[in-house]
């Protein structure tokens, strides 16, 4: 097979392990969704105080999607291929005439395959709640999805390098993810946060992300593309991958 | 039997200032079955993991398949099969997927069908490697390193932690890639597992060979002693020797003479096991540090 074949080939048997893996759809894909929809009943009719005023549901589509595609690539990635390496699954594959990328690639694919599902499930159930979808903004849109999903696939490829164990996976990158959510604004909304807050959250890659995919998302905004904070997006990606090149590991680190 | 499928000459292997491995020469044949015998921490599994090209050594010549395993690439790695110490499977994959992912890593693999005829699963085909016995899932892997249609596979103790069906299930599989004409190098801990598998042994112990020879061979050493051990007048007699004809004929003249039986009488050569541990803790009782579990 030829190297895309391969990566193709992979992808398939990703796809069947990740949708057969009841904690992968459970997180990836229920909670979002399940979250999406305590949130747009809990506070249905209120404002939020952001671009002049819009809708909690409204805010919330692009809020619940910006974590569904990160949880979707790094989250996913971080887990699975800890969970792989210290089974040994990686080193196995190693050992096989299979370039390495092609594991990787396959791996990547699956996760921008589950976070574009996810985008039109909660833009699908969005609607339902009266947050129209913004078709004429696609393109800005899948911008930010590709950019991002891009950037937190490195991430977490080379977030797996500090996990030492399969039991450590879930902590250390929900300890990392959970409190970023808060601050960033995804679970409340940002006008109800203290200002030092989303400062303070700006030096991470979560809140560049969100509001990058907020102006994509939101009609109200200026520009459909906020360049600045897809380019923060951007360089964290890439400072990323160059630690997952630099510190990635294929045997387990236990034995 | 022309040119060697594995040769090592001075391999050497050093952590830091641990040395694991401390010059091991030796040859594997083509479609023979290697077994390469030591206790835990004999620098067994650092030695199999330089021949698959995991590891770079310190020093020494190794040529696998006609290649140096650090430089080799793809072309080498369809020519062998790997089945690891300790590796799990995708639990959320069937038998029949995890070989057919593996099957297409290669140019030329197996129909998926007949290695899962090889390793016995036909029942086991659509089932979850999650719902397989430990013995099972070993089979697998040593199916999934099989589906490549390599020359040669590495199998790094197959069977430790099993009970001994799953041992003899698995020894009949590794039996059966004889007759494919496959080459073998297992590595194990067990004596038994390497007499009844392996065409030629060598034994290892802190990271020297302590002994090398076929099964028969390591059984008849020159030094093997043999124990005669009966009761006389409620005595128990032991005698050590190494002419076991002769002193037998003594003893048993002179019983028959004095009209004394003798009571449990026995005459036992030492077996591989005997002979296995005696060598392995001499060379641990001189100084060596071999570095636990590897």
């Amino acid at each position: 097979m030829s190297g895309l074949a391969l990566v193709g080939h992979q992808f398939r048997y990703d796809q069947k392990a990740f949708w057969r893996n009841p904690a992968s759809v459970f997180f990836t894909v229920m909670f979002p969704v399940i979250l999406f929809l305590i949130l747009a009943v809990v506070f249905s009719g209120e404002d939020v105080d952001v671009r002049g005023g819009i809708e909690a549901t409204t805010y919330y589509v692009p809020a619940i999607m910006s974590l569904a595609i990160i949880s979707a690539t790094m989250q996913t990635l971080a887990m699975t291929l800890v969970i792989a390496r210290e089974d040994g699954r990686l080193k196995r594959g190693r050992g096989t005439p299979m370039p390495p990328w092609v594991f990787i690639a396959g791996r990547i694919g699956n996760s921008i395959v589950v976070a574009l599902m996810m985008l039109v499930l909660l833009a699908a159930i969005g609607a339902l709640f009266g947050a129209d979808v913004p078709w004429e903004r696609l393109p800005a849109i899948l911008l930010a999805l590709v950019v991002g999903a891009a950037s937190f696939c490195c991430l977490g490829i080379a977030l797996t390098a500090a996990i030492p164990s399969q039991d450590a996976a879930a902590a250390i990158v929900n300890a990392l993810l959970l409190p970023l959510y808060f601050l960033s604004g995804v679970f409340i909304p940002e006008d109800q946060l203290p200002d030092g807050v989303i400062a303070f959250a700006d030096l991470f890659p979560v809140r560049h992300f969100f509001d990058a995919f907020f102006d994509a998302y939101v009609p109200a905004g200026g520009s459909a593309v906020s360049w600045d904070n897809l380019a923060i997006v951007a360089l964290w990606g890439v400072a990323g991958l160059l630690l997952a090149i630099r510190y990635f590991r294929w045997t387990p680190r236990s034995g | 039997m022309s040119d060697p499928v594995i040769s090592i000459e001075g391999l050497r292997m050093s952590y830091g200032a641990t040395e694991a491995v401390r010059g091991i020469d030796l040859d594997v044949h083509r479609g023979e079955i290697f077994a390469f015998l030591g206790p835990n921490g004999a620098g067994k599994t650092t030695t199999v993991e330089i021949l698959e090209g995991y590891r770079k050594r310190s020093g020494g010549e190794v040529s696998v398949l006609g290649e140096d395993p650090e430089r080799a690439g793809r072309g080498w790695r369809e020519r062998i099969g790997i089945v690891l110490q300790s590796g799990r499977l995708d639990p959320y994959l069937t038998v029949r997927e995890s070989l057919d992912l593996y099957a297409g890593y290669f140019r030329a693999p197996l129909p998926t069908v007949e290695v899962i005829a090889l390793i016995g699963l036909e029942g086991k085909a659509d089932e979850r490697t999650s719902r397989l016995s430990g013995g099972q899932q070993r089979r697998l892997d040593v199916g999934m390193a099989l589906v490549g249609d390599p020359e040669l596979l590495f199998l790094d103790e197959p069977t430790t932690g099993f009970d001994p069906s799953a041992r003899r299930q698995a020894w009949e599989v590794i039996a059966g890639l004889r007759d494919l004409g496959k080459t073998v190098f297992l590595t194990t801990h067990y004596m038994d597992e390497a007499q009844r598998l392996a065409d030629r042994v060598t034994i290892i112990a802190a990271g020297r060979v302590v002994a090398r020879g076929t099964p028969q061979d390591l059984g008849e050493r020159e030094s093997a002693e043999t124990t005669i051990r009966y009761r006389a007048g409620g005595e128990e007699v032991v005698v050590q020797t190494r002419t076991p004809v002769e002193t037998l004929h003594e003893i048993t003249a002179a019983a028959l003479a004095g009209g004394e039986p003798l009571e449990g009488l026995e005459v036992t050569r030492p077996s591989l096991e005997d002979v296995y541990l005696e060598l392995t803790a001499e060379a641990v009782e001189s100084p060596s540090d071999g570095r636990p579990g590897s």
